[in-house]
């Protein structure tokens, strides 16, 4: 039989506070984890699910002081053998274990291939493991709070219990189809469409959340537009001062514009083409511009700058006119200098959200950060009542399994006949379960006799 | 002792429903055939209900008259009373049922039997199989004969070790007071056939005398008759029909059957075999649905030479003396006097499993298999399944192709497709919803979808071949003529549309979008539509139907060739499930034994997650398969 072989990796990032857990997966990860350990009991011979304390050893050397965790198959994460150490020393220290375990012919695991054994294992149903994969990169806490809600469940419960009802409606049907003599349908279509109906709204609310649980998620795709000097550069340092995003260091998960991420509360945003923007400020005004004007394109949201210090100029009119038709927040950087009235009527005749703002203080920074939440996320973030989602898959079944259920309304509107209904109530059955990773197998058959008393 | 020894090319095991349509497509496709049965007196026999058709299983009945097998026009020669269910409903679940007059229904079928060539009947018990290097060559009987032949077909039904249970009371005998067939199950053992053990069981029949049916509501049949078989004449067979009755069991019913629960052998614990759930007893349909006060029950003619009365929805293996203390408290029913009592039965049959869609074994060649053996239930089930065993076991002897049917072409490839890649674990019926594709399989299209099959390997004669051809063209024809039809808004128009509860087209409407209406239909707006040619029923009817349901039609077919594409995706037959990595245990242990032929059916084996496809997928994509198949060859 093929085996796997055993991977290891980060659990959590590699944080400054020097606490991290690095998880080692696979046939060998107990044998192997014993070549560097040093505590009273192997750990070939400790008991699955126990914690132990000891040294991780580097020949005579300790390395670190640590609790090692023992979990065998098939009840771990991964439904292999694991063992996962609680390093204490630091970052470079948990570098050091780490590399250590690599020695030992540990293969670095590639992102997300802990989730994928775990699913592959039959551990995770698929929108389980969808979900972990976003708490691994995740972003924000907003994501990984609705994250964490996903992979416990509520999602994939609420889609469970709209199945569920989907096939006692599809099962009645077929009952009365397979036994006219014993099931009247009598005027089932409408009372289906009434039950359909809030079912069809859900799941479309559901769907266009993902835009969201995607901004969320991806962070907002964010071009910082204005004319040269107006002082793009400083609230770019000032933004970037600001607390940084949570980025992972297991590999391969890290973003190659790291630097570009920042994080404004709640939020992320996802600064594009920053260096362009940069350069803009240097001397070659032109450049810049372009480069900004290109970036406008990709952008969900645009922080359009103004200096509030020097009067309106024709440039800044006719590059806002260029990005008006995004989604745009008016910044006016305010300086201790004199306020010029053009600006302030310029502020008064745009249709979109003005913010004043300054870069030195801080000022008008939690009234950007409500204004960017009202225009994504209808004035609340994640988290609350409601829960988003985040993957594309997810959303497209979504979609599909609402078209189903109003082509099921539209028959019944066009009053066909019941065994019409079924087709389409299965297709929304099945869209759904693709989002559980369950196939449909017996599941109709099964629950009419559940269901139903049929037969002679 | 001198013993018989004669040569065949295809031997029948079994007078039954599969057995006839097994032994009449191998003779007929001129291949000298032997038949056994237990008993020639049960040829074709119904030991249960004593109707042919319904949901579903009327639909079966078409797909064997087109295929070129019998049922359909035995029960057209022998039906007492005939009903289409579901008319109210789409076409899609319209579905033809018979009642039959059981004894004629067996005359009959001898009698065709009897006048086909190369078709020899015997009654004897087969009792072993014979068999070298995993493929058969031959049977022996009880009396110790030995029959040579090519191919094999096993239909023995219900009667494999068969018992018969109610109350305490342990007949091992089959059907019906009739002989089992004690010696067949031991050969199979011990050429490795993996056996079940299920069991169904059937109502008491009682004498007509004395049921008072002024209680009971009469239920007729259609008064316009039509037919099963496609080529039978409505004109020929419009007569007087024979009623059934309806009738309802009540609390006093269910309180009996609740103080002698562990009476009954199955709460007992004594039965063994697994019973279908949709054709519960009474016992189970009270202890499950306690809530239902009443359950409906059919009080149907066994024939007209019997007054014997079959009561549908009352099976029951209770003791002798409940049974007619709880049928007496049925309305209509208190002074019955039982003939024959209900009982439960137990037989062996086989894992399904063990087969391909073409119902031949995978470990032994030439042996082939159909009906109740197979684990199915039902008189439709079972005939369909000996058509198609039959008809390969002939092929195979031919050295041809076999015929193998998929989900896309047939209730009938739905079934075998389901039998042979899901392990049953009760005896399956078809149902309406197993069918994933039914608007496109509908009875009445059934000749247009599978003659030509049935002409392909020789059951279909050519001149129903060209007249099943010309029918579909003018149905094309009649399709593309009424799509360029438009119908003005005169008072002409809006009069007939008024008749039929229309809206009015003041500035006319296309024919196509008239006929859409649910309200209307082809034939309604024939008025308005004169330059129509004549065109007889059948046609006419398809046009109707595949216009009006244009748009779920073009839907169905888009589904079809998704799931031809999957079916299409071919896996290796020498694929080794054990070089896959990270199947899961039950799927590698579930691929291993059935050995799917494509990823469309290892799709449906169940066991088998999306996770386990997807990872099946990759490997056959990742090449790693092929480089394996190199190194082997070289
Ligand atoms: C009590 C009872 C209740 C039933 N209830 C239902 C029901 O509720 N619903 C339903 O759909 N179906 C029911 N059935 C099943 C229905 O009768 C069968 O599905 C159908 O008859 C099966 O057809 P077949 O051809 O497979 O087998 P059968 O009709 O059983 O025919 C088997 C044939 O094989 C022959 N045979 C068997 N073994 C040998 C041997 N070793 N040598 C020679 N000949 C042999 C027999 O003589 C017989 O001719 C019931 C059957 C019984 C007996």
């Amino acid at each position: 039989m093929f085996e796997l072989d055993t991977i290891a990796a980060p659990a959590t990032p590699l944080s400054p506070a020097g606490i991290g857990i690095i998880r080692i997966s696979g046939p060998e990860a107990v044998i192997n984890t014993d070549k560097i350990f040093c505590g009273k009991v192997t750990l070939a011979e400790a008991k699955t699910h126990t914690i132990h304390y000891g040294k991780i050893m580097d020949g005579d050397e300790i390395v670190d002081e640590v609790l090692v965790s023992v979990m065998r198959g098939p009840h771990s994460y991964t439904g292999e053998d694991v063992t996962e150490i609680n390093c204490h020393g630091g970052v470079l220290v948990m570098k050091k274990v780490l590399s250590l375990v690599y020695s030992l012919g540990i293969r670095p695991a590639e992102p997300g291939e802990f989730t994928k054994r775990a699913f592959l294992n039959g551990r995770l149903d698929l929108s389980q493991a969808a979900s972990v994969m976003e708490v691994i990169e995740a972003d924000s806490e907003a994501a990984l709070k609705n994250s964490m809600k996903h992979l416990k469940g509520s999602f994939s419960h609420e889609i469970k219990g709209i199945r569920d009802m989907i096939l006692h409606e599809t099962a009645y049907i077929e009952a009365a189809l397979d036994d006219p003599e014993h099931y009247e349908l009598g005027t089932y279509g409408d009372k289906l469409k009434e039950k359909l109906q809030p079912v069809i709204s859900r799941l479309q609310n559901l769907s266009l959340s993902y835009r969201e649980g995607s901004l969320i998620h991806n962070g907002i795709r964010t071009a910082i537009v204005g004319r040269p000097n107006v002082g793009k550069s400083s609230l770019l340092n000032f933004l970037s001062r600001q607390e940084r995003a949570i980025v992972s260091n297991i590999p391969g998960t890290t973003r190659d514009t790291l630097e570009e991420s920042v994080r404004l509360g709640d939020l992320t945003l996802h600064l594009i083409d920053t260096a362009g923007i940069r350069r803009t400020d240097d001397t070659i005004e032109k450049i810049g511009v372009d480069r900004a004007l290109a970036s406008i394109d990709e952008a969900d949201l645009i922080l359009f700058l103004l200096d509030s210090s020097r009067s309106l100029s024709e440039d800044d009119i006719k590059l806002y006119h260029q990005v008006q038709d995004k989604q745009v927040v008016l910044l006016c950087n305010k300086s201790d200098l004199e306020f010029h009235r053009d600006i302030e009527e310029f502020c008064r005749s745009v249709n979109c959200p003005v913010v004043y703002f300054s870069t030195k203080t801080g000022e008008g920074k939690d009234e950007l950060m409500d204004v960017i939440t009202n225009l994504f996320f209808h004035g609340a973030l994640a988290g609350a009542e409601d829960f988003y989602v985040s993957s594309e898959r997810d959303k497209l079944e979504l979609e599909s399994a609402s078209h189903s259920l109003e082509l099921v309304c539209g028959s019944v509107d066009a009053g066909m006949t019941e065994d019409f209904f079924s087709i389409d109530l299965m297709d929304a059955y099945t869209s759904l379960g693709r989002i559980l990773g369950e196939a449909v197998d017996e599941d109709l058959v099964n629950r009419i006799f559940a269901d139903f008393c049929m037969g002679k | 002792m001198s013993v018989l020894d004669e040569t065949y090319q295809v031997i029948v095991v079994g007078a039954g429903h599969a057995g006839c349509e097994a032994a009449l497509a191998s003779a007929r496709m001129g291949l000298k055939t032997i038949m056994f049965t237990v008993s020639m007196d049960s040829v074709a026999f119904m030991p249960c209900n004593p109707h042919i058709g319904g949901s579903s299983k009327g639909h079966l009945v078409r797909e064997i008259d087109a295929l070129g097998g019998e049922m359909a026009k035995n029960i057209d020669k022998t039906f007492l009373q005939s009903k289409m269910l579901n008319v109210s409903k789409g076409p899609a679940v319209h579905s033809l049922r018979c009642q039959a007059d059981k004894l004629q229904y067996s005359l009959e079928m001898r009698k065709v039997l009897q006048h086909t060539d190369n078709l020899t009947l015997r009654q004897a018990e087969v009792s072993e199989l014979l068999i070298e290097d995993h493929k058969i060559f031959g049977v022996k009987t009880v009396s110790g004969a030995t029959y040579h032949g090519d191919a094999v077909v096993l239909c023995t039904g219900t009667y494999l070790k068969a018992r018969c249970l109610y109350g305490d009371v342990i007949e091992y005998n089959g059907p019906n007071g009739l002989k089992a067939a004690n010696h067949l199950s031991q050969s199979l053992l011990d050429n490795g056939v993996e056996l079940f053990r299920f069991k169904t069981g059937t109502p008491a029949r009682i004498d007509g005398n004395t049921i008072d049916y002024s209680k009971m509501t009469e239920q007729f049949g259609d008064a316009n008759i039509v037919p099963f078989s496609f080529t039978t004449d409505p004109k020929s067979i419009q007569k007087p029909q024979v009623s059934c009755y309806l009738t309802y069991t009540n609390e006093k019913t269910h309180q009996i059957i609740m103080d002698h629960l562990d009476e009954s052998p199955i709460y007992a614990g004594v039965i063994e075999g697994t019973g279908p759930r949709y054709c519960p007893s009474l016992e189970d349909k009270v202890v499950k649905f306690s809530d239902k006060k009443r359950h409906q029950l059919f009080v149907e003619p066994e024939g007209l030479s019997t007054n014997e009365m079959y009561i549908s929805g009352a099976s029951s293996s209770m003791p002798e003396a409940v049974q007619h203390a709880f049928y007496h408290t049925i309305p209509g029913l208190e002074h019955a006097q039982i003939v024959r009592n209900a009982y439960a039965i137990e037989y062996d049959c086989i894992n399904s499993e063990q087969l391909t869609h073409a119902l031949g074994f995978k470990e032994i060649r030439g042996l082939y298999s159909g009906g109740q053996f197979n684990g199915s239930s039902g008189y439709e089930e079972a005939a369909c399944q000996g058509l198609i065993a039959g008809i390969n076991a002939a092929l195979y002897v031919k050295g041809e192709e076999p015929l193998v049917l998929n989900r896309a072409d047939g209730y009938i490839g739905v079934l075998i497709d389901d039998l042979v890649t899901k392990e049953l674990t009760e005896p399956y019926r078809m149902m309406t919803s197993r069918s994933e594709y039914r608007l496109l399989l509908r009875q009445d299209n059934a000749d247009l979808r599978l003659t030509p099959y049935g002409y392909r390997v020789g059951l279909i004669d050519e001149e129903r071949y060209a007249f099943v051809q010309k029918k579909q063209k003018m149905i094309d024809d009649e399709i593309a003529r009424v799509k360029k039809v438009f119908v003005s808004g005169n008072d002409h128009t809006q009069d007939l549309l008024r008749a039929f509860d229309s809206i009015g087209v003041n500035s006319g409407a296309s024919l196509e979008e008239l006929i859409r209406r649910p309200e209307l239909s082809y034939d309604k707006l024939a008025p308005l539509d004169p330059n129509r040619p004549n065109l007889e029923e059948g046609i006419r009817e398809q046009v109707d139907i595949q216009i009006k349901y244009e748009g779920y039609i073009a839907r169905q077919k888009k589904q079809v060739e998704h799931f031809q594409k999957i079916e299409n995706k071919r896996i290796p037959a020498s694929i080794d499930y054990d070089d896959v990595p990270s199947l899961r245990i039950e799927a590698r242990q579930k691929l291993k034994k059935i050995r799917p032929e494509n990823m469309g059916q290892a799709s449906r084996i169940l066991g088998v997650s999306p996770a386990d496809l997807s990872v099946l997928l990759v490997y056959l994509d990742s090449g790693k398969y092929l480089h394996k198949e190199e190194k082997f060859e070289s």
